[in-house]
């Protein structure tokens, strides 16, 4: 066995049964849960891992959650992973609150391998309603055996104890013992181990003294002063750096290559296993010369790809049949409706573009591969390396250092297989830090969307039938919140032309996009408000709320009858994921220079109780201005297989200039658990701004992008 | 052909010898493990790789290492004096404005910069000023009013 990880923080000071330092490398797997949960030492032989148990579930002991430090701090340990979206503040305030101690006292050990549980992929804002529990959970069982031991120790009722401070205090008879002291018990060491206590009751929201606070995240200092290591900074004694040839378009197979001009070059190492070809070099120029001497010998095979600008009659075409969930019977409705309306929106391609692009330090000692990178799932990229490297996963450690955003997009570790196989092939570490075009081109997309919707209303002009078809892009929040007693709701698949996947709330903001349009040409056609029109038909007592909300700070009345050809509002809400939205937006119309612009957006937003009020804002806030851009401006344009925005100066993301007046009210509902807030918040934002372009100019614009007729791609 | 180009980091005086088309960017981070400068677009289009280059705002990303010859640098970990954090460090951190924090680097050294050029900016100057700077994140708001906040820091 090699050698051991220690936490920076952890002790290294043992007690029983490990007393030699030379017995930790031949630790049995529970030998060493012991140690562990003796709260004294995280030492891990390599090649014992938690995560092959999957998911927070597996958790079924306090060893494998958490571990008291003899300095009084303690070392939590999660799956989940760190990528801006406020996990790290969130997660330590829930372990914080349920062990009775300030968060300065928790060092929280995030996603990996070697030390954490399987918490799941962080994603589908899962953190919140999921591992947030399983920590509380972990947390509060802590507790309870620390203080079941106190009072077994004193002879005492244990609820006639006090924990406060990480301090456990029996008043009446004024003895008081440390978490830390309790730990140096072997029973303690025992308890831990055992499987849980069942069914700890968690601290409700109405006694929360640490969730619910606006916790800072932990490590931001080292963010304001550069000394955070994102995984495009791992650096490894030796390394070199690593680029990797693609092919020209999509679809392209290498027929033949030249290696020799890179061979040449003394200092480079050059790989090749089937259509793999890489490099790696000191420095990543040399690396990048070495690719374009051998690119320019490259023959590919290619083969027709589909472009942008056929990208809906491709979809339509290639549309599967499926299996629609149905209410009522559709069509007779429609043939009894007072008024029918059809409709078909589109929804461009995307990319999340997160600031740091895919990377992966990978090493190799003895057999054993540890890589740092920039992925959402660290126990199935270990997985996933360990396949494609042929080596046993259990001889595989990944790491994720908190990364440079996410959105969705690093559900895979293409930047740490390539850096593996380089690193191999070299004998030295190496590290692969994909470009902006490569994150453009090669990392997968938000599905674009076909959605054909078919909607009617009586003589009274309340909705009747609702038909509605999304085609490619998915079945996140498809139904509908509207009363109707007819329905038809079909998510169908098709031929995408490109590599597609998540993105923050998935299709959800297409879905919304549709729906929340075609309830304003309805709401139109039955000559009705839109906000009265969606209350006519909203059972919902959330959506309801965040909607009445909006309106009322946005002074939705008052400001529908200030609107001219030149300035819009518009109003849209929905629900995804257990949370509700709703956005009043201003827009401006630049006729002459064909601009949409957001003046003002006004979000409500609820998601149960809150649990960390300034991070929920930045999240609101995000979700509010990262929708502008598909809703605006962004959209892949690609022929023969190749993008042809890839790159920040042609494919146009939010920024400064276009940041609206942003008004964000949370709503707290303490009275459901709390879910998820990082992605919900964004579906609101396109449909509403589409609904104000129609309010000031009476064109119903159908596609994301928003654009005016007659405008270019900016 | 290498070259040697001597430079003064963050208070150090460095000599480095090597291709003169590097970029300042890969020289900070893989010759001298300054990896607060980040790469994020590799055209001078975000602002991720900000540097201090005699007291002006570079984009490191697009600057050859040739171009640095003789000057000053000071990347985002040299900002801090003694240990104690520049007043827009202080006020990105009182406003918690960062969400994944991989811009917050070049954002503060383009904010340090613009609160040189112009310390009292109205919030026009300020959207104007830091529209170099992308935020995936989104999180302009927070990190407008960080600026904003070590305006009115220095203006005490």
């Amino acid at each position: 066995m090699t050698g051991e990880v220690v936490t920076k923080t952890s002790e290294t000071k043992r007690s029983s049964p490990s007393e030699d330092s030379p017995c930790e490398v031949q630790l049995s797997r529970r030998a060493f849960v012991q140690v562990v949960g003796a709260g004294l030492l995280i030492t891990v032989t390599e090649g014992i891992s938690f995560g092959q148990r999957r998911g927070s579930r597996g958790v079924r002991n306090v060893a494998a959650r958490l571990h008291v430090n003899q300095d009084g701090t303690i070392t939590v340990m999660t799956g989940k992973v760190e990528e801006g979206q406020g996990s790290r503040a969130q997660l330590t305030q829930a372990a914080a609150e349920e062990l009775r101690v300030g968060v300065a006292k928790i060092n929280l050990v995030m996603a990996d391998t070697a030390l954490v549980p399987d918490d799941g992929m962080t994603a589908g804002s899962r953190t919140t309603p999921s591992t947030v529990p399983a920590v509380r959970q972990g947390a509060a069982a802590a507790r309870e055996l620390l203080t079941r031991l106190a009072a077994q120790q004193w002879s005492v009722d244990p609820g006639a104890l006090e924990v406060r401070d990480g301090t456990i205090t029996h008043k009446a008879s004024g003895k008081i013992v440390r978490y830390a002291q309790l730990v140096q018990s072997p029973e303690i060491v025992e308890a831990f181990q055992r499987s849980s206590p069942a069914e700890i009751p968690l601290t409700p929201a109405s006694e929360w003294g640490v969730m619910g606070t606006s916790v800072p995240r932990p490590n931001l200092r080292d963010l304001v002063t550069g000394a955070h290591r994102y995984p495009s900074d791992i650096a490894r004694p030796g390394m070199l750096y690593g680029k990797v040839l693609r092919p020209p378009a999509y679809g392209a197979r290498l027929e033949s290559i030249d290696l020799s001009p890179a061979e040449a070059m003394e200092d480079v190492v050059v790989v090749r296993e089937g259509e793999f070809v890489g490099f790696a070099a000191p420095t990543t120029f040399r690396a990048d010369e070495a690719l374009r001497a051998v690119s320019e010998t490259a023959t590919w095979s290619t083969v027709s790809q589909p472009s942008s600008d056929e990208l809906f009659s491709h979809l339509k075409q290639h549309a599967r049949s499926g299996r629609p969930s149905t209410r009522g019977s559709l069509e007779r409705a429609l043939a009894d409706a007072d008024k029918v309306l059809g409709a078909t929106y589109e929804v461009a391609y995307v990319q999340h573009a997160p600031m740091e692009p895919r990377a992966a330090t990978a090493e190799w000692k003895d057999g054993r591969l540890t890589v740092w990178a920039g992925i959402d799932y660290p126990q199935r990229i270990q997985g996933d390396l360990a396949r494609a490297l042929g080596v046993p996963a259990e001889q595989v450690r990944v790491i994720v250092p908190d990364m440079g955003g996410g959105f969705g997009g690093k559900h895979t570790g293409e930047a740490a297989e390539e850096a593996a196989r380089l690193a191999k092939a070299a004998g030295r570490p190496v590290a692969v830090h994909w470009t902006r075009a490569e994150e453009f081109t090669w990392a997968y997309f938000r599905p674009a969307a076909l959605i054909e919707c078919r909607g009617a209303l009586d003589r009274e002009g309340s909705l009747v039938a609702w038909d509605f078809t999304n085609i490619n892009a998915g079945g996140a929040a498809i139904d509908t919140p509207y009363n109707t007693a007819n329905t038809r709701i079909l998510s169908a698949g098709s031929d995408s032309p490109l590599r597609q996947g998540a993105y923050r709330c998935l299709a959800a903001t297409a879905n919304n996009f549709a729906r929340e349009s075609f309830m304003d040409e309805l709401a139109a056609a039955a000559q009705s408000d839109p906000l009265a029109f969606r209350l006519a038909h909203l059972e919902n007592p959330r959506i309801r709320t965040v909607l009445e909300v909006a309106a009322r700070h946005f002074d939705w009345p008052a400001r529908q009858k200030k609107v001219t050809p030149e300035l819009g509002v518009g109003l849209a809400c929905g629900t995804e994921k257990n949370s509700v939205v709703a956005a009043c937006v201003e827009v401006g119309i630049d006729r002459a220079r064909g601009e949409i612009r957001v003046c003002e957006v006004c979000e409500a937003f609820e998601c149960g109780p809150i649990q960390n009020p300034a991070n929920l804002v930045s999240q609101v806030q995000g979700c509010i201005i990262m929708g502008m851009g598909p809703a605006l401006r962004e959209a892949m344009q690609f022929r023969d297989g190749r993008i042809r925005n890839a790159s920040f100066a042609t494919y146009r993301v939010p920024r400064f200039e276009d940041v609206p007046k942003i008004d964000v009210h949370l709503v707290d509902n303490p009275d459901i658990p709390s879910a998820g807030a990082g992605e919900t918040p964004i579906i609101a934002i396109a449909p509403a701004i589409a609904n104000a372009v129609f309010a000031a100019t009476g064109l119903r614009i159908r596609s994301m992008p928003i654009r005016l007729p007659g405008t270019n791609p900016a | 052909m290498d070259v040697t180009v001597k430079l003064t980091v963050n208070g150090q005086q460095k000599a480095i010898t090597t291709d003169p088309r590097r970029s300042l960017l890969d020289v900070l981070r893989e010759d001298l493990g300054l990896t607060g400068p980040k790469y994020a677009c590799g055209e001078g289009r975000c602002g991720a790789c900000s540097v201090l280059m005699d007291g002006k705002r570079v984009l490191s990303c697009v600057t050859p290492v040739s171009k640095a010859d003789n000057t000053t640098i000071v990347t985002i970990e040299g900002l801090a004096k003694d240990g104690s954090l520049h007043p827009v460090q202080e006020a990105f951190l009182e406003e918690g404005a960062a969400q994944c924090g991989y811009c917050t680097g070049g954002m503060i050294l383009t904010a340090v910069a613009l609160l040189q050029e112009n310390p009292h900016p109205t919030d026009r100057d300020i959207a104007e000023g830091m529209n170099g700077n992308i935020c995936r994140c989104n999180g302009y708001p927070k990190i407008h009013g960080a600026i904003r906040r070590a305006a009115e820091k220095t203006k005490r």
